[in-house]
């Protein structure tokens, strides 16, 4: 619980500023191309910089004790085109709605507050673009500071409560929401499905209005306002009715597809594995026969343990059962399971290039149509992997952009050509995205190493490796500190391949990171994937690098590819995460089994697989776009989802 | 999966001599009153494989086989029998019928082997390893009657055998040296760059190669028609592929091939170094590669190929029928401590009897014992873990331990038999006493003899 309670306020003022829409006075905001890319300078910066004016104005206090009431009447001052006002409110429903909440549910005299946060917003975006310390002690009024222990607070809630909130709000909202869409900003974040569909129209009928259908920068904000929103939900994934507008959201950002694509994209809400009615169920689709560990950390029941030693030879035995399994999907699989592919870029090239093996293999079975089939056929492989092992965000982005490549395939090309055009994208995918990507970041990153630097990095990334290695070619003199840590050991095999190409290296445990830290000069970690809210999801034991990196005031350079940015957004490394063979921490080599002699019953080992560093802890993000501050991702993925989708 | 199962069913064992014969070959020897090449079919069955080819030495025997499978399997197996000349070992069976073999990967399993280790398991190593020869492995069986001190053993296979030795890598994975035990005596070479190479090698003697080999098939049919000399695959083609697994002579058309390809093009190649790199750091790499990269680290210099091994837990049964002593002793498990392998259903005093079976007044059946169809049995007679066939008449008095009376076999009264084999139409008179002896098939054991230890058969003419 910790890390979640430090990581919510800090979260806060990040979720505000990520999307560059209100003018940002700050000299040291970071990102300002992006800035001017997604808001046009010409109608919506200014409108934006106004725009908070029809929020600002506070209703009447003594009217705004009932909620709905002041739906309704705060829709006063609507001076706005229809379409402006929209964006406001996804701009500000992105997180207002929790201080509404807060006000129905937990204190009605918060209400207040509420309007006053309303008000200081135009303070909130400002200042939270700086640091936060700074933007807490500049605010004038103790507005901020209480969303920000709210927040907090609502982040604690018991997620019983938080599902049936959104229900209620919505149920308030509706009539509320055509006539008056300013007002309904405050529960923007968890409309109902009939809601949304009545937003989606009318923005529908504002960008008819808005004449320049090409007028990419109109298109780019309005595609951008509704990634927003998402943030904030995302705190709460356990709710399913988040997720769908989660869902809802992040299409919004791209094309609109038709309703019925829309619903298919949408995913089904994760699976939590301390439910056991599902579990159940799940177990009676899977095809590996998974035994649950008996003796489990409490707090990470939500996430699937599976006992390891049986999994392996179970689904070897069922070899020649499992027949609707392509032959190379299978050995990917038994590789994940066995732990033969580590490795975010590596599992997914070895999944996609499977997949291009059984897609070369396919054949549309009579009365079928490719599409449809390939598409299940995909599904049916991608759960076979999941079982195996969960699937990293990296991956989850790569499936989806297949199947995005095979629901687009034209009705009329034939088999043969669908087939090529698939695999063809495949391999635009692993050279783009992954080979490419490297190839710019190591370019990139080249740039921070100077003469006499000192570098660490923790674990074992193919990318900080190739930025190693470049720039030892390029002739830099500098040195590495590679941390490593139990039980994987990854950093040996990188100090091993280091040190056969010549660089001086120092090799050093995780326990000895603040000793180590005087003497460097930067930190290059890879990651398992970039969150938008700048978190950085990657192998357990970087956030503790990075934060001692931050406090001795050593640069974090975070390397990794676009292609593995989420717009999912997670304060901590709790409610998503991977559980490890716990055996694998119990038992050492050479030494006595933690296991032995001690009572099973009351020994629970936690072997977790990630974790997450909160943005403030980096200085930037080396992609394949260029070096961002973290608080640019959701920049990157918004504007750049959409043209990997369509590549 | 891309698998083709061949399954060596062998013709007429001359180890197996008195028990085979040319209606009876080594396939058909009954187990518990089933055919050993049952067995195998119904493992492979329960795997999902439908498609089998069986290989048998010799046509009388193929028709045999032919004819028994065609009965037993006609709706639920798809079985191809294919008769190859006689003596032409393991290794020249497989290159009769090379024409017959397509999929990527074959498995060749035994036809004497009784196990319930699933094939997959093994089919699965070798696919996650993408290894030339994947061999499984199983725990050395102990020979000889187990806990009964009644019959001493027959010949000297009662001590612990050695069957194979076997050198694996230190993660058990990975065969580096095999050799059957007989060899061992006249001493034997290791090779050192593959000592050297992994660092480390584990030598067992307690393991046993159960003859069930996941093949490449290219690999397989390369190495075939080069050596044209090789007869034996356990002999000849699996630790030649061992040994030479760090210089590899096989596998060699297509690497090159792929290198030559990516040599053209020079940006494609580029980004193919970085993807391979990519991958191969991704995992911890095997010797083989160490190996290969030689000790720059740079392009591979050297061409391995990885010969893997899968060691069934020592939970799972698995033995071959290769000898007599075995056939004893897999009899005795089938239906004593391995019996889930019989799929009969034992009654609660642990023996199996068939219905229409008749027994005489005072006559006891021991646990572990099997009666088949028909048979007949006088008055006192006593049988204790012994297999009796079908449509057998056996007298009164009859005592009968640790044997294995086939079917249609007459026994006078009074006879004893212990720790035996007596085959099909064999008749004996009364009062023959037989320890440790074979009876060929149809053969006559005049009145009141007494064997022991030998081999009892018709004279061929």
């Amino acid at each position: 619980m910790d890390a979640r309670r430090g990581a919510g306020p800090r979260a806060v003022p990040k979720v505000r500023q990520v999307g560059f829409f209100t003018r940002n006075p700050n000299p040291n905001s970071p990102s300002p191309p992006s800035r001017t890319r997604s808001v046009p300078p010409n109608s919506n910066s200014p409108a934006s910089g106004n725009s908070l004016s029809p929020v600002m104005i506070p209703p009447p206090r003594h009217v705004s004790e009932n909620l709905s009431y002041l739906r309704t009447t705060a829709a006063v001052p609507v001076p706005y085109s229809r379409r402006i006002a929209q964006e406001h409110v996804t701009v500000v429903g992105s997180y207002n709605p929790a201080d509404s909440v807060l006000g129905e549910t937990l204190s009605p005299s918060f209400l207040d507050d509420n309007s006053d946060a309303s008000t200081t917003l135009g303070w909130f975006s400002r200042s939270g673009s700086g640091k936060l310390a700074a933007a807490s002690s500049s605010l004038p009024s103790g507005g901020f500071d209480l969303t920000a222990v709210k927040f907090d607070k609502f982040c604690g809630l018991e997620d019983k409560k938080q599902s049936q909130i959104p229900e209620k709000i919505g149920g308030v909202a509706v009539e509320a929401q055509n006539e008056v869409p300013s007002s309904s900003k405050p529960n923007k974040a968890k409309t109902t499905k009939a809601e949304r569909r009545a937003l989606q129209e009318s923005q529908r009928a504002a960008k008819a209005a808005a004449k320049g259908e090409g007028n990419k920068s109109a298109a780019s904000s309005r595609g951008a306002a509704p990634a927003k929103p998402q943030k904030q939900p995302s705190q709460k994934k356990d709710d399913p009715l988040v997720a769908l507008s989660i869902a809802a959201s992040d299409r919004k950002g791209t094309d609109r597809p038709p309703e019925k694509e829309r619903k298919k994209e949408v995913p089904a809400p994760r699976m939590q594995f301390d439910d056991k009615n599902r579990v159940e169920k799940a177990k009676k689709r899977a095809l590996v026969n998974q035994t649950e560990a008996r003796n489990r950390v409490e707090l990470f029941r939500h996430l699937p343990q599976y006992e390891h030693g049986t999994l392996l030879p179970d689904l070897e035995s069922k070899f020649f059962q499992l027949d609707q399994m392509h032959p190379a999907v299978y050995k990917v699989g038994l590789q994940y399971l066995a732990g033969d592919i580590c490795g975010g870029n590596a599992r997914c090239i070895a999944m996609l290039h499977a997949f291009q093996e059984a897609i070369k293999d396919y054949t549309t079975p009579a009365e079928k149509t490719l599409v449809r089939d390939l598409a299940g056929k995909i599904s049916s492989y991608v759960s076979f992997l999941i079982e195996c092992r969960p699937l990293s965000m990296s991956m989850g982005n790569a499936i989806r952009f297949l199947k995005n490549r095979i629901a687009k395939l034209p009705l009329t090309c034939s088999e043969s050509e669908a087939k090529a055009s698939l695999c063809n994208d495949i391999d635009r995918f692993i050279n783009e995205k992954i080979i490419l990507a490297d190839k710019v970041i190591v370019r990139h990153a080249a740039t921070k190493v100077r003469d006499g630097d000192v570098l660490l990095t923790y674990g074992s990334s193919c990318v900080v490796e190739m930025i190693f290695l470049y720039a030892h070619e390029l002739g830099k003199q500098f040195r590495v500190v590679v941390v490593d840590s139990r039980p994987k050991l990854e950093g040996q095999a990188l100090l091993r391949r280091l040190v056969a190409k010549g660089l001086s290296c120092t090799y050093t445990h995780i326990n000895a990171v603040s000793y180590i830290m005087h003497e460097v000069t930067r930190v290059f970690l890879g990651a398992s994937s970039v969150l938008s809210n700048g978190t950085v999801y990657s192998r357990v034991g970087t956030a503790c690098v990075a934060m001692v990196a931050h406090s001795f005031h050593v640069p974090v350079l975070i390397c990794c590819e676009a292609y593995k940015f989420h717009e999912r957004v997670q304060l901590d490394s709790i409610c998503s995460n991977e559980l490890g063979d716990p055996n694998a921490i119990a038992k050492v080599p050479g030494r006595i089994d933690l296991d032995k002699g001690t009572n099973k019953e009351n020994l629970q080992h936690l072997n977790l697989m990630y974790d997450a560093t909160p943005s403030d802890y980096v200085s930037m993000i080396v992609t394949d776009y260029g070096m961002i501050p973290p608080t640019s991702v959701p920049v990157i993925v918004r504007e750049y989802r959409r043209e990997y989708l369509l590549i | 999966m891309d698998f083709q199962v061949v399954v060596l069913a062998g013709g007429t064992s001359k180890k197996l001599v008195p028990l085979v014969s040319k209606e009876v070959p080594k396939a058909l020897l009954p187990v518990a009153n089933r055919p050993v090449l049952s067995y195998v079919l119904e493992l492979l069955e329960l795997s999902n494989l439908k498609d089998l080819i069986v290989v048998v030495e010799g046509q009388d025997a193929a028709l045999c086989v032919g004819a028994w499978i065609s009965g037993a399997y006609i709706d639920r197996l798809h079985v191809e029998v294919a008769a190859v000349p006689e003596d032409v070992g393991t290794a020249g069976a497989l290159r009769a019928i090379a024409r017959h073999l397509t999929a990527k990967d074959i498995l060749v399993v035994s036809g004497d082997l009784v196990s319930d280790v699933p094939p997959g398991a093994v089919a699965a190593a070798h696919r996650r390893h993408d290894a030339v020869v994947t061999a499984m492995l199983c725990s050395a069986p102990v020979s000889g009657p187990s806990e009964s001190g009644s019959t001493g053993g027959k010949d000297k296979s009662k001590n612990p055998r050695c069957y194979n030795i076997i050198g694996l890598d230190p993660t058990k994975q990975f065969l580096l040296y095999i050799a059957t035990g007989a060899e061992i005596e006249k001493g034997t070479r290791i090779q050192k760059s593959i000592l050297r190479a992994s660092g480390q090698m584990e030598v067992r003697a307690d393991l046993m190669d159960a003859h069930v080999y996941a093949f490449k098939r290219s690999v397989l049919q390369e190495v075939l028609d080069q050596k044209d000399t090789f007869q034996s695959l356990k002999q000849d083609v699996l630790p030649y592929l061992v040994r030479s697994q760090l210089k590899s002579e096989v596998l060699l058309n297509g690497v090159q091939q792929a290198e030559e390809t990516g040599n053209e093009k020079g940006s494609s190649q580029n980004s193919h170094m970085i993807l391979s790199r990519i991958l191969s750091n991704a995992s911890a790499p095997s010797f083989h590669k160490l190996y290969a990269l030689g000790h720059d680290g740079s392009a591979p210099v050297r061409r391995t190929h990885k010969c893997c091994a899968y060691i069934a837990s020592n939970s799972k049964y698995c033995v071959r029928l290769n000898s007599i002593q075995a056939f004893m002793d897999i009899n005795r498990d089938v239906i004593g401590e391995a019996s889930h392998l019989s799929g009969y259903s034992f009654s609660a005093q642990k023996y199996i009897m068939h219905p229409s079976a008749e027994i005489g007044s005072k006559t006891t059946i021991g646990p572990q014992c099997m009666v088949g169809e028909g048979s007949q049995m006088g008055d006192k007679c006593s049988v204790k873990r012994s297999v009796v066939g079908r449509h057998c008449r056996i007298g009164s008095n009859v005592k009968v331990v640790n044997s294995i009376v086939m079917n249609h076999v007459t026994i006078g009264d009074g006879c004893s038999i212990q720790g035996s084999v007596i085959c099909s139409n064999a008749q004996l008179q009364e009062r023959v006493v037989l320890k440790d002896c074979q009876v060929g098939a149809g053969f006559v054991v005049s009145a009141g003899c007494e064997h022991k230890g030998e081999s009892l058969a018709r004279k061929e003419k």
